[in-house]
């Protein structure tokens, strides 16, 4: 039994990993002190815009550990990730919906406002249950678990693997986005699902419960991050590196690479969902646009150019990128589909291992070169 | 009314070459005809038309027309009757009935409508279709013929029936038959119903439903009757209908996924700019039609090599700056091109508009070749479709028979076999993305003719035509072209009973199903190109 949580406690006493944690640790401290204690008028003071907007950030950060998870170091280049995080959306916002009550505009004790708008007479039947806190977060584990399970397990046992993996999964969020625009799929359709009021009894309008969100979101990462180390340096974590570099001379010593290649990509699945669930009340709103295969494939350049298979990298990555994109989109709303589309040639062009490759280079002598061409063809 | 004007004016210039010098001089019979018509009360106007329509008068229809749209008017002076060819503003334009001559502009003071009341306007049309039922060319009898399904009143039976006798077109006498088949239908004539038993025009069944739900037993049984052969017809022709958007879907499926199924299938880059290469082909056509207003054909015609240029110089700028670097590394490629799709769409949005342009259909591909009452098929998607199959013949052609198609195959084999045998294996791979980036531009080209062109035009296509491309089994032509096509008919048939969105829905998971059990696609590839 000791030996069960091991692989949980070994990357505790990692020096990177104590570095990130203590990392996050001060700045989620620093920015809950900057908010409370600052007055507002100082010019140190930390606004609930921008706590809430951090805490969005983080929950992007978590996405793109997830993906630098599988991508990183399974070598599946997952393109619909964005797919996972909004299935753990959908599961939170209709909670949150639930949780309305009488409140909407209509006043309906049951149903959400769009289902009254849309005249249905009863609750779908998959909207029952999610009134309970307990099930709906189970569920934004379980249902983009599950769907990664019957996906995952489909595709490696036929060795779907490479380019078309990523083209599949592609055509996963694409078809699961033209889906959930549909107003008969019964979650909202284009306007999907907002107007939340409270969350496990707090008014999710107050400055304490974003507070609150944030820094759960800031412990969510702490927790995703040490997990996702754990599996990386455990013997799982050896075979699904070895898989990432010579998938079929791994089964031929004997592994089961399909399995760890599933175990893998459900976890990830379900680090993308409870990134997903603590974006949307957050930001308020969950539709069906966190779908779109642009979104998923913006993950994957935060990826990138935070350095692939780091994990640190991945959260360096989304900051950074989101952190450009508001300021862009701010200040020339036109540029920032150049800015981003040019990042996409820079990094996998002239920076192949990322920021971290750089901060890496800087400490030691380079290693030896991790594109392997088994990687491509296999 | 622009219509009308200009159909008056056509007609005037055929009037004035039919009039010959020698008519001129002495009195036009027609002059008195139409001062004949204009100065009846209303209770000889019906009269005064027969009379018009009796002389045989070639320029008949057009006077008849012209007073059923309010365009006869007699100068209040001198009393003649005059055609106004623009009756907008203050002076209206008007021209000799007679002669078709030009007389310039005059006070609409000065002139007095020929009046008409809605009892002969109704007449009006049904006496006009006979006129045109007389015409020379066939086809105007036939539609003139077809326009009368349902209009025969008892006045009309005999004048038919006459013209019945003197018909030689197979095709107006099944249409005159018709026509009057209807009318006795609706007198209750058991035979009649056997005449209509195969028309599938909405007029004849809706002549027939009445039948059915009449009170004489035997007529609706045999009204019936025959509408249910019509039910079965109905459902062939629907059928048929369905085949043919099918195919045309499939056509622009494949249009779309056949450059990258060279640059993808056989030199194994993922372009995701593909789509974005489309939309320049597009953006070509809207600009060669710019360039030369008012001649949107021959603007089509010259865009067909101009969109190939275009988005092959685009395709060959991307493969050297950037896909080149990225050699066996497909997914580092598929990001890289991803970021160049971005790029490209927004300059588009920058440069041109972020709005849609609208390109001009050419007259020769607008309309629709009508088969049958029920099945008419558009033109523009019959030429796409051969379009489609023009450029698959072309491609499998330098695929197989030229020199560039050897190298390509040797170099997608064995790169380092075909370097020492002595090929260029880098100018190879500029030339075949060209290629592939040149048959996105044709794509784009075609496009432009069935959707809006804007800058998202390329993303509705990428993921379909990477599906086309897996499904029909990568490196394969052949299965692309079969891939696309049957995904195209699946869709359509899907539709009906889902829904576009969800039949889309249906088509995507039905191939990633696909996937997983047959991941090498429909038509996997054998031998040594498989091996890797």
């Amino acid at each position: 039994m000791a030996t069960s949580t091991t692989w949980l406690l070994r990357p505790l006493q990692e020096r990177s990993t104590q570095l990130f944690l203590g990392i996050l640790t001060a700045a989620l401290a620093v920015v809950t002190i900057l908010h409370l204690a600052m007055p507002e008028d100082s010019a140190l003071h930390v606004s609930a815009y921008t706590v809430t907007l951090l805490g969005k950030y983080l929950c992007y950060a978590l996405l793109a550990v997830a993906v630098d998870l599988v991508w990183g170091y399974l070598g599946i280049l997952s393109l619909g990730h964005g797919a996972f995080f909004a299935l753990g959306g959908y599961a939170m916002g209709m909670y949150l919906m639930r949780q309305i009550g009488d409140r909407g505009t209509y006043g309906d004790p049951v149903l959400p406002d769009f289902m009254v708008f849309l005249n249905w007479d009863s609750l779908p039947w998959y909207w029952h249950g999610f009134d309970m806190a307990w099930f709906a977060f189970a569920m934004v584990l379980l249902v983009p678990g599950a769907l990664a399970f019957v996906f995952g397990y489909l595709a490696f046992r036929s060795r779907v693997t490479g380019v078309y993996l990523s083209i599949i999964t592609q055509a996963l969020t694409f078809a699961l986005m033209l889906a959930f625009f549909r107003n008969e799929m019964g979650f909202g359709g284009n306007n999907g699902l907002t107007d939340f009021r409270d969350i496990l009894g707090f008014n999710l309008r107050t400055d304490a419960t974003r507070l609150g969100l944030f820094i759960a979101t800031g412990i969510a990462l702490a927790i995703g991050y040490v997990i996702c180390r754990g599996i990386v340096t455990s013997k799982l974590g050896r075979v699904s590196i070895a898989c990432r570099d010579a998938e079929a001379r791994t089964r031929f010593l004997g592994y089961r690479v399909e399995r760890v290649q599933l175990f893998v990509f459900v976890v990830s699945a379900m680090l993308a969902g409870v990134a997903g669930a603590l974006y949307v009340p957050q930001v308020g709103i969950i539709n069906p646009s966190e779908f779109s295969p642009l979104f998923s494939i913006e993950v994957v350049v935060w990826v990138a150019l935070g350095g692939r298979a780091t994990l640190y990298g991945a959260v360096i990555g989304a900051l950074l990128v989101n952190y450009a994109k508001t300021v862009f989109t701010g200040v020339m709303p036109d540029a920032w589909l150049f800015a981003l589309g040019g990042l996409f040639v820079l990094v996998t062009v002239f920076l192949p291992k990322g920021i971290a490759g750089l901060l890496q280079k800087r400490r030691k002598a380079p290693e030896k070169d991790r594109s392997n061409p088994q990687e491509a063809t296999a | 009314m622009s219509i009308i004007r200009r159909s008056l004016t056509s007609l005037l210039i055929a009037l004035a070459c039919l009039v010959s010098v020698p008519a001129m001089a002495q009195e036009d019979p027609g002059k008195a005809l139409l001062v004949n018509l204009a100065e009846a009360p209303s209770s000889r106007v019906e009269e005064a038309i027969n009379a018009i329509v009796d002389s045989g008068d070639e320029r008949a229809r057009g006077w008849l027309e012209a007073y059923g749209n309010n365009r006869l008017s007699r100068i209040k002076d001198t009393g003649q009757v005059v055609l106004v060819l623009n009756n907008r503003g203050r002076d209206w334009e008007i021209a000799d009935p007679l002669t078709g001559e030009n007389l310039g502009e005059m006070s609409r003071r000065k002139l007095d409508r020929v009046a008409i009341n809605n009892a002969i306007r109704g007449k009006l049309e049904g006496i006009m279709a006979m006129l045109d039922l007389n015409a020379a060319d066939p086809d105007v009898r036939e539609a003139s013929a077809r326009d009368m399904m349902g209009k025969v009143d008892a006045a009309l039976v005999a004048p038919l029936e006459a013209r019945l006798e003197k018909e030689e077109s197979a095709a107006v006498r099944d249409r005159i038959e018709a026509a009057l088949a209807i009318y006795r239908v609706e007198q209750g004539d058991i035979e009649a119903v056997e005449v209509l038993a195969g028309s599938l025009h909405s007029r004849a069944r809706a002549a027939l439903n009445n039948a059915a739900a009449s009170d004489n037993s035997q007529l609706a049984e045999a009204a019936n009757k025959a509408l249910a052969s019509i039910e079965q017809k109905l459902k062939l022709n629907k059928a048929a209908e369905t085949l043919y958007f099918g195919l045309s879907m499939g056509s622009v499926l494949v249009l779309a996924a056949i450059g990258l199924a060279i640059t993808f299938g056989v030199m194994g880059v993922i372009n995701m700019a593909h789509g974005e290469l489309i939309m320049l082909g597009a953006y070509t056509t809207w600009g060669v039609q710019q360039l030369l207003p008012g001649q949107p054909g021959l603007a089509l015609l010259l865009s067909i090599p101009a969109g190939f240029l275009v988005a092959a110089i685009a395709g060959i700028i991307i493969e050297r700056s950037v896909i080149q670097h990225l050699k066996g590394r497909p997914l580092e490629t598929l990001l890289a091109t991803f970021g160049i799709s971005l790029i490209l769409q927004q300059l588009v949005r920058t440069v041109i508009s972020p709005q849609n342009r609208t390109v001009v259909t050419p007259e020769w591909m607008s309309g629709s070749l009508v088969i049958n009452d029920a099945l008419s098929l558009t033109l523009n998607r019959l030429y796409v479709m051969a379009f489609a199959l023009i450029v698959f013949a072309a491609l499998m052609m330098i695929m197989r028979r030229t020199r560039l198609g050897l190298d390509v195959r040797a170099v997608t084999q064995n790169r380092a076999m075909a370097r020492s045998m002595g090929i260029k294996a880098t100018k190879v791979d500029i030339l075949t993305f060209a290629l592939g980036s040149g048959v996105a531009g044709l794509a784009g080209v075609a496009l432009s003719q069935l959707t809006n062109v804007g800058p998202n035009l390329g993303q509705n296509y990428i993921i379909d035509s990477f599906m086309v491309v897996v499904f029909g089994g990568v490196g394969n032509l052949w299965g692309t072209l079969i891939a696309g096509l049957s995904l195209g008919t699946i869709n359509q048939l899907l539709e009906p009973w889902a829904g576009a969105v969800l039949a889309k829905i249906i088509v995507l998971v039905f191939i990633i199903l696909f996937i997983q059990k047959r991941p090498k696609g429909l038509f996997p590839q054998k031998g040594r190109a498989a091996e890797n």
